[in-house]
């Protein structure tokens, strides 16, 4: 029996390829996704094409309330829907317990609509209208202050509403072993979120019950959650020793890292990234310090991207192959940055759709854009590929579909997958006219 | 590219698929139609004429196009310093 074609390589012996954790780890193939084929669903759906894993979404939401109920009586997920805002993907999480975490009005209007109920949405976010502060406290959306000027806006937007609602402050913190974000909300240990507190109490036009920090994002560290957790309690028994005020709250954000790999990681994600009980545990341990055996407020964690990035993929084909000036395969593929902003950050994890033959070389993927930048993964062992071959592009599931950018291209698909095989649109692919009923013709021309 | 060449005559190139450059010292891999190829290239065949035995050894399909593929073989020997 004859064996395969393949096109012929040669390939040079470097030492680059290994290091002292080992060798280079086999591409394996991704063909189905919870027992539907990835083929049968571009045939149905189109190339590329984003495919959510209902299953994976469940599972990894029930894993982390798992972990958050074997140590807290008390606690909420919030659902952070600029992560990933498409319906089908709220609504799994709602069915999952999780409130709405939203960072804009049109976050907030989006989960109303979707019939969240005002006290089960934690409005964030560090520019908030008077008219989005006013449709909040109507519903009684659990808002979270960012800066002095909203301070004052939300005061007013309250007393013109004849009502005292209670909110919460966003509270930064420099003294953690993570880059410091004192962009969002009120400094602590430069005592800007005590004076904040203060203002709130003293003036009893808003009631103080939360506080709310997100310390960074993508964070690979459980001890910066333990060092938060102790911080903010404390700052919140300084509130209610000082001011009289009872936190009953305590939203940590989110920022807890997916399976994806960084570009500038060593590891592989799937390898670095702690457990979801490693990120609990350490928050525990933090409380637990800082209550020093007082009540245990409720805690929230608003995690987006370590909750929904492995629940989706997306499905490409090759449309070409060519040798680049430094000797790397360039894989020309159909899907590229303007609908994966995210390989700007990941060397993410590409899978071909079948099995392929061949020996594996340095290999880039390109998009498909007319632009430099547009890279989807920069160097990766491959075998060869061919035209119409479908490669899987691993953990996209966070960011993509609210970053995306239509450029030159209509953006696609995006389907999901029922753990009983069933698959479905949960966002259609955008048309020419999609884009021409956005536009309009001034009369002079 | 001179089917004569002597860098290509030189290569010892194992049934495995293993080469080595006496010249610079250099190894290599090639993949199986690659060991064929550059059997064929070693002992003087055009590039048309291996793309002819690579179609006959291997079961390909209509989607492979030989031709253009010993084409960039050949581009990639010369990639490897193999051929002038």
């Amino acid at each position: 029996m004859k064996a395969k074609y393949e096109p012929p390589l040669i390939v040079r012996h470097s030492l680059a390829g290994v290091n002292k954790l080992g060798s280079i780890p086999a591409i394996r193939p991704m063909s189905s996704i919870d027992g539907v084929r990835i083929e049968e669903l571009v045939v149905a759906y189109g190339s590329p094409l984003f495919v959510f894993s209902e299953n994976t979404l469940r599972e990894r939401v029930r894993e982390l309330r798992g972990e958050l109920g074997r140590r807290f009586a008390s606690f909420d997920l919030g659902w952070s829907y600029k992560t990933n805002y498409l319906s089908a993907v709220c609504r799994v999480f709602h069915q999952e317990g999780s409130l709405a975490e939203v960072v804009s009005g049109m976050e907030l209007r989006k989960a109303l609509a979707a019939g969240v109920a005002g006290q089960q949405i934690i409005f964030n976010g560090p520019a908030k209208t008077a008219a989005d502060l006013t449709l909040a406290f109507e519903k009684r959306v659990q808002v979270h202050i960012d800066h002095l000027d909203e301070l004052a806006l939300a005061e007013t937007v309250a007393e013109g509403l004849g009502i005292v609602p209670e909110v919460g402050i966003r509270v930064s913190q420099s003294d953690l072993p993570v880059p410091t974000w004192d962009r969002f909300g009120f400094h602590l240990e430069s005592g800007r979120a005590i004076e904040a507190a203060r203002r709130i109490v003293r003036s009893g036009r808003l009631g103080l019950r939360s506080l709310h920090g997100h310390i960074g994002t993508f964070i690979p560290n459980p001890d910066a959650y333990r060092m938060a957790a102790l911080a903010m309690t404390r700052f919140a028994r300084q509130i209610e020793s000082e001011l009289g005020a009872r936190i009953t709250t305590i939203d940590l954000g989110g920022g807890f890292a997916s399976h994806n790999t960084l570009h500038a990681q060593y590891l592989p994600g799937e390898e670095a990234t702690p457990s979801f009980s490693e990120y609990v545990e350490a928050i525990a341990s933090g409380l637990e310090e800082g209550l020093d055996g007082a009540e245990t407020p409720r805690l929230v964690l608003e995690t987006g991207r370590a909750l929904v990035d492995d629940a989706g993929v997306l499905v490409a084909t090759v449309l070409g192959n060519k040798r680049l000036a430094d000797k790397r395969r360039a894989v020309i593929v159909d899907a590229g940055v303007n609908i994966l902003p995210t390989a700007w950050w990941y060397r993410h994890d590409v899978r071909p759709a079948q099995e392929i033959l061949g020996t594996a070389e340095p290999t880039v993927f390109f998009g498909p854009l007319c632009m430099a930048i547009d890279v989807v993964r920069d160097r990766v062992m491959f075998p060869p590929l061919r035209v119409g071959d479908r490669v899987v592009i691993r953990h996209v599931g966070a960011y993509n579909v609210t970053q995306w950018m239509q450029f030159i291209s209509e953006r696609p698909n995006v389907v999901m997958v029922s753990p009983k095989g069933q698959h479905a649109i949960i966002r259609k692919a955008e048309t020419l006219e999609t884009l021409l009923l956005q536009e309009q013709m001034p009369a002079w021309l | 590219m001179d089917p004569e060449s002597t860098r290509l005559r030189d290569l010892a190139l194992s049934d495995t698929g293993f080469v080595f450059d006496p010249l610079t010292g250099h190894t290599f891999t090639v993949n199986l139609t690659g060991q064929l190829a550059l059997r064929c290239l070693k002992d003087g065949l055009s590039p048309e004429a291996t793309a002819r035995r690579l179609t006959e050894e291997f079961e390909s399909d209509k989607n492979t196009d030989p031709v253009r593929d010993v084409q960039d073989f050949v581009l990639q020997l010369r990639d490897c310093g193999l051929l002038e």
